[in-house]
């Protein structure tokens, strides 16, 4: 499996920006029916629904914040990792200047921006795993900047939420993020909770959540109870979309416990924004398939 | 209610909406977001600012397009930019607050009467709406398809050096569907949610944080 993949990787792109995965979508349409009719919350998840709809059909990007690139690498030992890494930033380069990607990478220093989405090595995010398969797998998820900015970590205890180290306590620190979130991230958005960590995976875990199955539940009983419990008590708030007041805030949250250190207790949000850009390829042989 | 909107806007106008209204704009509008809102500031409300002659004549032609007019925080996605051909792909809205520091400033600069952005902004700037008088009109986070339809013409774009989100776009648009959330009469709906959710937080958590 050595061909080039650069054009395959920036049609991952493409489906990735302009193209919503459908669970994502059946969520946005239920919340649609559970507001009421002419509210401001109702029309802005209209709004939503139909620039679903609108940006499939032209193949235009969803929303003009196409993020920072996260790709999720799953390379069989006989694939070369050096040859993968040149074809995804060439990807990504390719698919700025067809218009799927708006050039997002700025150096922070000077204030440029590089025009092609590549920056240094952290630009676009890759996160690599060798794998003992014959496939190649890469998940793409696009982080919007908006939503990025409400992503937050504590450190429990929090004396300010009287949250301990527990999960009473990881209830309260991520009922805490979906308030100070308000509407900022482009609510009705999905939570990305990691618990314990270092600062590092803890948030790096956060987001990698975000590649679960949107309807599948965390196989620990009481992390699977806490998910169900932060989403409808994250619906009393009344933020609502666009923080307009409302039902629904957040569609789905996903816990991954991990281990920590003895002195440090993370609890770390991601905030993904309904604009959830997420799809996959796997390549076997010579067959590419998205999903 | 829904209202109809042209800009140029009139004071009289401004006075006839109120937070829940839905908007639809016609006419122009001018992108800005982090570095324009930062330049803007720099170079014509400090005092320091010393903008230079090539300056001076952006900001005029800018003034133009914004006197009774309105600044859009957005960064939108374009095509055609080699050629100048320019197609406005996607272009919802950017978070506002981030220009807060500013926001106020730069609307007295140019006499700006409506700011659509995401998400809300400050005391600041509702303290300006209700002097000038001024509004925030709140775009849906996302549907940037949607209101690129609604951009018509690329009238011109400055500062396009900063990339293609920072630089100003001037747009004409027409039925650009937008809701007003911060009025001329002090009233703020991101005030008003704040306020009720804390107050269910508060609830929810057994705290008075
Ligand atoms: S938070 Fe998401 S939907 Fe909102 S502007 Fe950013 S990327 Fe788009």
């Amino acid at each position: 499996m050595n061909k080039d993949l650069t054009r395959e990787i920036c049609e991952l792109i493409r489906i990735t920006s302009t193209d919503l995965p459908e669970p994502v979508e059946k969520r946005l349409r239920s919340a649609l029916a559970r507001e009421v009719p002419g509210s401001a919350a109702h029309e802005a998840l209209r709004t939503i629904l139909e620039n679903v709809d609108l940006a499939r059909r032209n193949s235009i990007p969803v929303c003009q914040d196409t993020g920072v690139p996260v790709f999720y690498v799953r390379f069989p030992f006989t694939m070369n990792m050096v040859d993968i890494e040149r074809q995804i930033r060439d990807a990504v380069a390719l698919a700025t200047r067809e218009s799927y990607l708006r050039p997002n990478a700025v150096d922070p220093l000077t204030g440029t921006n590089s025009g092609n989405n590549l920056g240094d090595d952290h630009f676009p995010s890759i996160h690599y795993k060798q794998v003992e398969s014959d496939e190649l797998t890469i998940d793409l998820i696009l982080k919007g900047g908006g939503c990025e900015n409400v992503g937050v970590q504590y450190t429990l205890p929090d004396e300010r939420l009287k949250a301990g180290r527990d999960l009473e306590g990881v209830r309260k620190a991520a009922l805490d993020a979906v308030f100070q979130a308000q509407g900022q991230g482009c609510a009705p958005g999905f939570l990305g909770v990691t618990i314990g960590g270092d600062r590092e995976t803890s948030y790096a875990v956060s987001k990698e959540v975000f590649l679960r199955d949107l309807n599948d539940q965390s196989p620990d009983i009481n992390l699977s109870i806490l998910e169900e419990q932060i989403t409808s008590e994250a619906n009393m708030l009344g933020i609502g979309p666009m923080g307009f007041g409302g039902k629904s805030t957040i569609l789905e949250t996903k816990i991954k416990a991990i281990h920590r250190l003895p002195a440090c207790y993370f609890v770390t949000i991601s905030y993904m924004c309904w604009a959830y850009r997420r799809r996959r390829m796997t390549v076997v042989g010579d067959i590419v398939h998205y999903e | 209610m829904q209202i109809e909107l042209h800009t140029p806007i009139a004071d009289e106008d401004v006075l006839r909406l109120h937070v829940g209204d839905t908007v639809i704009l016609t006419g122009i509008i001018v992108t800005g977001r982090d570095a324009a809102h930062q330049w803007l500031y720099k170079k014509f409300c400090d005092p320091a600012g010393d903008p230079s002659s090539e300056e001076k004549v952006i900001s005029e032609e800018l003034k133009s397009y914004l006197h009774r007019g309105v600044i859009y925080h957005c960064g939108p996605v374009v095509s055609g930019v080699d050629t100048r051909q320019y197609r406005i792909l996607a272009a919802g809205p950017t978070t506002s607050i981030r220009e807060e520091l500013y926001q106020a400033d730069i609307m007295r600069l140019f006499n700006i009467k409506g700011v659509i952005g995401k998400g809300g902004m400050g005391q600041n700037t509702l303290e300006y709406c209700q002097k000038s008088p001024a509004v925030y009109f709140h775009a849906v986070g996302g549907a940037a398809v949607l209101i690129a339809r609604s951009v018509k013409e690329v009238l011109g774009v400055y500062k396009l050096e900063w990339g293609v989100p920072e630089a100003m776009w001037v747009f004409r648009v027409e039925q650009l569907p937008v809701i007003v959330t911060m009025d001329a009469f002090g009233t703020s709906l991101h005030e008003q949610i704040r306020a009720a959710s804390k107050k269910a937080l508060d609830h929810l958590i057994g705290t008075n944080v």
